[in-house]
């Protein structure tokens, strides 16, 4: 995303080259258009079937099914809510509430038409690429509840969620709301994606409690082919999701991909590393998790920090992610059954901040805004990172005692034993 | 007539078959199945969960013959099967009550 300070310089800029500029804004960039249609079914393929196969392969064969059906039943779901009024909360001039949330203009895509344009890009290409965001948001907190969630109380609880929390912090970020006034840096979602989904993954954790057995029972991996299989697909559709961000095929987009790329080998290894010298072996869940928490990392500094910066937010996120998806959570022994908190919360919080240092140009960054220090900006970095938890973990924990107390959030025993896949959809998904 | 049921290792088995064609065995049921007796298992590592896992793959083998056959049978199950290391399995023999074959219906030692 074009950031406050290159916004403020370009506005200085514009004024003095005025004529020539407010031609050039209006205009469609069939390059820049065709490079974000490719970015949008990038993002759409990372959730099916990249983060369903990364979570299937990771669950026991009587509940892969579920976990696909739930992530490609979000997708659906999310996308109707979108074009109805998602859409409009998060992107649409709020007036009143504009530095909360936006307002209703564009509900029903009101005023969305073929020739509608978003900077450079036609609106219903912004529109869909800002939509495969927040589908891919609530399909990762379906890592924290997989294997114990009822399907009705999950469909209620994306709905909501989606409505209440992505919507408004979307906008907080995204859509001209306070986050981006104060000039918080978030490229392609640290806040909004990976650290909104990885703390709500971990209330929905703490609020609907263990799997029946854990951890003293064995649940390994069912498929780790899926899984590495997944990630793959995650690792390469991520390029629409970072350098997609830019809105534009241009330098800034190709310097994300390129950061994207270094992180996310750099936290591989560092996982690989981490957990060799750990417990004696690499392994692949290990490299592909580690790379998995680089993509998280990178993605709010990818627009900001250049290959070096990038090594470093790799190597970080790589260990980190590592010892929390593995210590942290055996130590307070809470079930993240497939490490969302670990993962995306503890990579995006680790990424946004580092966001703050990295992005000043001594340390190969594109540079602080004018008149602003490293440690204003990693302030700014802290307050949108603090607000993001705090509101994310609050309006998720009301939103999922209400639906508990309307339909109930959890399987029962018995189905949990027999497995989601028989006792919630009636199918399985081998049959040999 | 006896049922000689064998657990060997699952990589013996080609050198077993071997050995029974050898010396006229002409069907053979397998299982893979799994279990442990002596043998260590082995641990596996998922996200820092390490789980030990006690049982090992291994193969079942069934074979019905006449009673005469039954030593030399086992005999031949044993050389092939034989690594000299932990694990190796066991030979079960037991008595067989009656033999049918479903498309005739000859029973006995017609059926074998």
């Amino acid at each position: 995303m074009r950031s406050n300070y290159k916004l403020a310089g370009g506005l200085g800029l514009a004024l003095f080259l005025l004529p020539s500029l407010v031609m050039a804004e209006d205009t469609l960039s069939a390059g820049d258009t065709a490079w974000m249609l490719t970015s949008t079914v990038l993002v759409l393929m990372m959730t099916i079937p990249g983060l369903s196969l990364f979570y299937a392969g990771m669950v026991r064969s009587k509940n892969a099914l579920s976990v696909m059906m739930q992530c490609f039943a979000i997708t659906c779901l999310i996308t109707v809510l979108w074009v109805l009024y998602g859409y409009s909360l998060a992107f649409e001039d709020g007036g009143a509430t504009q530095m909360w949330v936006g307002g209703l203009g564009k509900a029903f895509m009101a005023g969305v038409g073929v020739d509608t344009l978003s900077g450079t890009i036609p609106e219903s290409v912004f529109a869909m690429f800002q939509l495969t965001f927040a589908i891919i948001t609530p399909a990762l907190i379906v890592g924290a509840f997989a294997e114990r969630m009822k399907f009705s109380a999950m469909m209620w609880f994306m709905a909501i969620w989606v409505t209440v929390v992505y919507a408004p912090v979307c906008h907080w970020v995204w859509g001209g709301g306070w986050l981006s006034d104060m000039g918080a840096l978030d490229f392609a979602g640290g806040t909004v994606v990976h650290i909104n989904a990885g703390v709500a993954a971990l209330v929905a954790a703490l609020v609907l409690g263990k799997r029946k057995g854990y951890p003293g029972t064995a649940m390994p991996p069912h498929n780790l082919m899926f899984t590495v299989i997944g990630a793959g697909l995650l690792w390469v559709g991520w390029f629409g999701f970072n350098a997609g961000s830019e809105l534009a095929a241009d330098g800034t987009a190709g310097m994300a991909m390129t950061v994207t790329q270094v992180a996310t080998a750099t936290a591989a290894l560092g996982w690989m590393f981490a957990e060799w010298l750990s417990h004696g072996k690499p392994t692949t869940l290990g490299v592909a998790s580690g790379a998995v928490a680089g993509l998280v990392a990178i993605t709010p500094a990818s627009g900001f920090v250049g290959p070096m910066g990038a090594i470093a937010i790799g190597a970080a996120a790589g260990v980190l992610c590592f010892l929390s998806a593995t210590k942290m959570k055996r130590m307070f022994g809470y079930d993240d059954s497939l490490d969302a908190f670990g993962v995306h919360a503890i990579g995006g919080i680790i990424g946004a901040l580092l966001t703050g240092i990295f992005v000043a140009d001594s340390l190969g960054g594109a540079g602080l805004g004018d008149g602003v220090s490293m440690a204003d900006q990693f302030g700014v970095q802290v307050v949108a990172v603090g607000a993001t938890i705090i509101y994310d973990a609050i309006a998720t924990l009301i939103i999922l005692k209400i639906i508990d107390a309307v339909i109930g959030l959890r399987v029962s025993e018995d189905e949990e034993t027999e497995g989601l896949d028989i006792a919630l959809h009636d199918e399985r998904a081998y049959d040999i | 007539m006896k049922l000689i049921t064998a657990i060997i290792k699952p990589f013996k088995l080609d050198d077993v078959r071997e050995a029974l064609s050898e010396i006229g065995v002409q069907g053979i049921t397998v299982t893979e199945v799994k279990g442990f007796g002596r043998q260590k298992g082995h641990t596996e590592l998922y996200r820092g969960a390490e789980y030990v896992v006690d049982f090992l793959p291994k193969v079942k083998l069934e074979v019905a013959v006449g009673a005469d056959m039954a030593e030399k049978v086992t005999e031949a199950i044993r050389n092939a099967a034989n690594t000299g290391k932990i694990g190796d399995g066991k030979i079960f023999v037991s008595p067989i009550e009656k033999v049918v074959r479903i498309r005739t219906g000859e029973t006995d030692a017609e059926a074998l």
